[in-house]
């Protein structure tokens, strides 16, 4: 597929998730502001940008997390499949549609087996058989399950970090989720088991739409179609994300960010 | 290569001497607890024996067993722990998990420290008011276990919110991106990893509560009884009462008798206390992280 049609393919895809004029506060603290952008369905939409630029805040925002945050605020639009979020009435319905990928793992202190089931279960499955096949997909999605298949009874708790990390992935799939989110995924995780999932990512492109955080430039270039360049709490810019990294951008501050002259 | 320079001589003793100090310290602090061991068996083993577990008090007391008093603690303790277990985790839970960070909120923590620098005779008193008066519950078994209740609410309260704050945030924010509500993240991750912890409060509780005499003692627990007692709404006499009386109350006692309470009494708690520990120990090598 060529350059030009690649641009237009995303654009015509419909608008998975909506930002306009969004602003994070935390008490008098702006941690985000003037973000104007939108996720299309299918596509890899990187964030990259120095640590404190807001990225995190970001995907709080998005999932509702301010809900569980006094002290943070929320201003402008957020929409997800066109619908404002801070408009739903089920919150918790949103969130299941998204799932979160921390940049530590959070390898919940219940057996491999329970932390992939944990969400189907929130959702009231209970029938036995039906959540082998969730675990064992998600498990298998996630590159995990030829590692663990033989002690999903162990603790998910004390799995290696690498693992751990492509358990909370299984556990983010297991929602069936039409949006994912990962944030710096790969900071606990070794360049070996970050390639692996990088590949699981690039399959995942196909069934949904993901958002990833990243600190890592090259990261980005690899996985993104769009990439938008978080900075001091503001969004310099978006663009598609070879662009970028050919020079072609908007604002100088973008080149020397790919062009790791700070950050 | 390595050889020590006066520095690294001069670290290792001050090492040594701090060592030494601290366990001595240690050291010193066991020693109360063998000695006072110690002498009870000594004196108040002669004592034992099924008669004197399971029969009643004869001859004022001097004679027979004490187990009126036995069975008087027992469900002092096992009512105060249905009073304030519950009400205790509830309200532990609510602090921790939902309540907002504000003056009120606060002001409740604060309260609930003081509630436990009260003095033990203060709550004898709020019990005689409040229970026995105010409820009309009479000196009883119900009203001497909730004023024990209302004195260890604190001790619970406070293991429970300390247990709680020990799960990590984010085992919560794992689960509420998830889409669980806070009760779900509650009930399948915070509270079977703050489950040891929480029974921590529970044993020291039980300790309290079994050992505790002022407040009992205008409550619900007598000197002396002839019957067992056959509902809540009835005194009975409790171990640590019969303690103090047969001390010194009680004219030609037989020495061995108040060792022998004395060593009941203790042997009971640390019975509690061993079977809360062992189970903690099970739980604890089921959930790891």
């Amino acid at each position: 597929m060529s350059e030009v049609s690649a641009r237009a393919a995303i654009a015509d895809r419909p608008v998975k998730l909506g930002v306009a004029g969004l602003r994070i506060r935390y008490g008098g603290v702006t941690a985000l502001e003037s973000v104007s952008l939108d996720v299309h369905e299918h596509e890899i939409f990187g964030i990259i940008g120095p640590s404190n630029a807001g990225k995190t805040s970001f995907l709080k925002a998005i999932n509702r997390m301010d809900m569980f945050d006094p002290g943070m605020q929320v201003e402008g639009q957020i929409t997800f499949n066109g619908v404002d979020t801070h408009k739903v009435r089920n919150v918790y319905g949103l969130r299941r549609r998204i799932g979160v990928v921390f940049p530590l793992p959070v390898g919940l202190p219940l057996s491999v087996y329970d932390n992939v089931a944990l969400s189907p279960r929130l959702g009231g499955l209970k029938d036995r058989a039906e959540l082998d096949v969730i675990v064992e997909r998600c498990l298998r999605r996630a590159a995990l399950w030829d590692e663990v298949k033989d002690r999903l009874s162990s603790l998910g708790s004390m799995l290696s970090g690498g693992q751990q990390q492509r358990l909370t992935i299984a556990r983010a799939l297991s929602q069936d989720p039409e949006l994912l989110m990962l944030d710096e995924f790969s900071i606990a995780v070794d360049p070996v088991t970050t390639m692996r999932i990088e590949d699981v990512l690039k399959e995942l492109r196909s069934e949904l739409t993901i958002v990833l955080v990243t600190n890592l430039v090259q990261q980005a270039r690899r996985l993104a179609d769009r990439t938008a360049f978080f900075l001091d709490g503001q969004c310099i810019e978006v663009g598609v994300t070879e662009d970028l990294f050919t020079g072609e951008v908007k604002d100088p501050r973008t080149r020397d960010y790919v062009e790791g002259r700070f950050g | 290569m390595f050889e020590a320079t006066l520095l690294n001589r001069r670290n290792k003793t001050t090492q040594k001497l701090f060592r030494m100090a601290l366990g001595g310290m240690t050291g010193l602090l066991i020693l109360p607890v063998i000695l006072i061991l110690g002498m009870l068996i000594w004196k108040g083993s002669s004592a034992i024996s099924f008669e004197f577990l399971f029969t009643g008090p004869t001859q004022g007391m001097t004679a027979g067993g004490i187990f009126p008093a036995l069975l008087g603690t027992v469900l002092l303790v096992v009512v105060a722990l249905l009073a304030s277990v519950p009400l205790g985790i509830a309200a532990a839970i609510y602090l921790s998990e939902y309540a907002p960070d504000n003056w009120f909120t606060r002001a409740i923590n604060l309260a609930i420290i003081n509630l436990a620098g009260v003095p033990s005779i203060v709550h004898a008193l709020f019990g005689v008011g409040a229970f026995v008066i105010f409820f009309r519950f009479g000196t009883s078994i119900l009203a001497a276990s909730l004023t024990l209740a209302i004195m260890t609410l604190p001790v619970v309260i406070v293991a429970t919110r300390e247990s709680l704050q020990a799960v990590p945030l984010a085992f919560r924010e794992a689960c509420w991106n998830m889409g669980a509500t806070r009760w779900q993240t509650i009930r399948r991750v915070v509270l079977p990893n703050a489950i040891t912890g929480i029974l921590t409060g529970v044993i020291l509780e039980v300790s309290r509560t079994a050992g505790e005499t002022a407040p009992i003692m205008f409550t619900g627990a007598a000197f002396f009884l002839p019957l067992l007692p056959q509902s809540v709404f009835d005194q009975t006499m409790a171990l640590s009462l019969h303690l103090f009386v047969v001390s010194t109350q009680v004219p030609n006692m037989p020495e061995n008798v108040p060792y022998g309470v004395a060593l009941v009494l203790i042997s009971m708690v640390l019975l509690m206390n061993s079977l809360s520990i062992a189970l903690r120990m099970y739980l604890r090598g089921k959930k790891k992280w």
